[in-house]
């Protein structure tokens, strides 16, 4: 189970700022899916090698060739406070407190 | 008392690759220009697009991992390192986690822990005043830097002190350096080496709490980053205190450092495999590739030198250390041939040679075969020490010169015992300075100083110093 703690923590690490109502929706949806892994975890997967991804592929590489990147005009189009050329952003310093 | 307190030193090394293209995309690398004009959706982290690796950066990462003698692994995958901080769109980034492409190795005595490709984070800017968002401080996010590959380079807590620690990790830059991989220029970022400090009793086997120091721009910050932090541990230790794991930031201009946390606060980065990447596997042809392309490189250089050479380390070291005048200090012992040891050559290279140069406002070297011809004549006697530096001075001067006419038109030819001249010019200054001759013959070897220094003088450098010495002691009847 993922309790309100849990929840809280990881909202925290993704800056995301939730109710209380969100919090326990949250909580169980999360703790649904962990009870699905546990679920799959029960069977029997003797002889099953443990893989992070599902296609066999290795080794998919491009060659080290520059394209034409986007205008930054074209870059900076949804940004909400464009400023000379970078995009504006509140401090992270001050989001930490 | 308070016991003494040893040092335990590991670094990590950040070591932007010098491709011409991203780690993930194929947006140009560069430095210095406009922000966010090298950006694309890839490394802007618009929904729905697929990173691609960079073959080139994997070819850098396996001659990286050759050189330091790590094992390559036979497959490796890349993780999703997560964390929320605006120099990094995607909220996570791309990195190695349990199976790096490169594993254990050593450089000199330091074991090398692992060596894994990832992506650098973009570049932010805070800005004062005039950047203010609704009343409150703002950062500038440029994206030009965001996403360019690295390999990153942690050793092991080998390292017992903040010197040691500086000369390894310049050991390690022209490593690299060497390779052709990077720039590895710290000031500029392509060179980033962070230290983890802790301290323990001597002796001890068990590694005391250890805090992160970043920001050490050049080597002599490193050292004296790590210098001030040695000390602020072994001082809190001593009061009773304990250190607290943290990551400080040290400022060359005040010596101080200051805790970090605000990035560092959330050090859960839950790690998941990235799914959009599939395993790097190399090949026999990408490791051969790899492996031929290596340098001889400058800790195997040094070993070479000093087993067939004859050189002692820190000479080796020395020439060894820099590409090019290693190159020439071979192609000088290959034209020297039998007329001079080795050793001699290395002696002349970074010693005198390098002293002229300097002299001469960091001059050319001169061609190889005069400097050759040079030791060969002051090997033979043919030209003194002292007149062969006056060789060398033209030399660097004008790098082709002949030395045979140098030393004629100069009249530096050593002058031999043989004809009496120089016989002459000894009596005669043995005459000049009773009161030394007489030291000499009571016992004051010190005293025959005086009388070379004066037949040097009067002979402009051509007299061989043993010579002189010889004769002065057979005309005082020793």
């Amino acid at each position: 189970m993922i309790d309100r703690e849990q929840v809280l923590h990881v909202a925290r690490l993704a800056r995301l700022r939730l109710d209380e109502a969100e919090v326990e929706t949250i909580a169980g949806e999360l703790s649904g899916i962990l009870e699905h892994v546990d679920r799959i975890r029960g069977l029997d997967l003797e002889g099953v090698e443990p893989t992070s991804h599902v296609v066999h592929l290795e080794n998919v590489l491009r060659a080290d060739q520059p394209w034409q990147s986007m205008p930054p005009a074209v870059a900076l189009a949804n940004a909400p406070e464009p400023f000379d050329g970078a995009f504006r952003v509140p401090s992270p310093q001050a989001d930490a407190d | 008392m308070p016991e003494e307190l040893e040092a335990v030193i590991g670094l990590e090394i950040h070591v932007q690759l010098a491709t011409r293209t991203k780690m993930f995309c194929g947006c140009e690398l560069s430095f210095g220009d406009e922000p966010n004009v090298h950006t694309c959706p890839i490394c802007l982290a618009h929904p729905g697009v697929l990173p691609v690796p960079n073959e080139e950066a994997v070819r850098y990462a396996l001659k990286i991992g050759m050189a330091l003698g790590c094992e390559i692994a036979p497959r490796s995958i890349f993780h999703r390192k997560n964390y929320f901080y605006p120099d990094n769109p995607k909220a996570y980034q791309i990195s190695q986690y349990d199976i790096p492409i490169c594993g254990e190795g050593k450089l000199g005595d330091i074991r090398i822990t692992r060596a894994h490709l990832e992506e650098d984070a973009a570049k932010t800017i805070h800005v004062g005043e005039s950047g203010r968002i609704h009343g409150s401080a703002a950062s500038l996010v440029d994206f030009n830097r965001g996403g360019t590959p690295l390999v990153e380079i942690v050793t092991e807590p080998d390292l017992r002190g903040a010197a040691e620690a500086a000369e390894w990790a310049r050991l390690l830059r022209e490593t690299v350096r060497q390779l052709g991989v990077s720039d590895v220029n710290m000031e500029e970022g392509s060179l980033r080496v962070d230290a983890n400090v802790s301290v323990r009793p001597a002796g001890s086997t068990e590694l005391g709490v250890k805090t992160e120091l970043k920001n050490m721009n050049s080597f002599r910050f490193l050292q004296r980053g790590i210098e001030a932090e040695l000390e602020r541990q072994r001082e809190l230790i001593g009061a009773e205190g304990t250190v607290e794991q943290e990551t400080l930031h040290f400022d060359p201009a005040s010596g101080d450092l200051t805790s970090l946390r605000s990035k560092e606060e959330a050090h859960d980065y839950r790690y998941f495999p990235e799914p959009d990447l599939v395993a790097i596997a190399p090949t026999e042809a990408m490791l051969q590739e790899a492996r031929d392309s290596l340098p001889e490189l400058p800790a195997a250089r040094t070993a070479r030198y000093e087993a067939e050479l004859g050189l002692d380390e820190a000479q080796a070291r020395l020439l060894a250390g820099d590409p090019d005048q290693a190159a020439y200090f071979e192609a000088v012992v290959a034209a020297v041939g039998e007329a001079a040891e080795p050793r001699v050559v290395a002696n002349w290279v970074t010693g005198d040679l390098t002293a002229a140069l300097r002299a001469a406002d960091d001059a050319e070297r001169p061609a190889v075969q005069p400097l050759a011809d040079l030791i060969g004549a002051v090997a033979s006697k043919q030209v003194s020490h002292a007149g062969g530096k006056q060789v060398l001075a033209i030399l660097v001067a004008d790098g082709d010169a002949d030395v045979a006419a140098v030393i004629e038109r100069e009249g530096l030819a050593q002058m031999g015992g043989d004809d009496g001249e120089l016989a002459g010019i000894v009596a005669a200054a043995i005459e000049a300075d009773p009161a030394a001759a007489e030291q000499i013959r009571s016992g004051n070897g010190k005293a025959i100083g005086a009388i070379v220094g004066a037949v040097m003088r009067e002979t402009k450098g051509r007299a061989d110093g043993g010579e002189v010495n010889r004769l002065i002691r057979e005309q005082l009847g020793l």
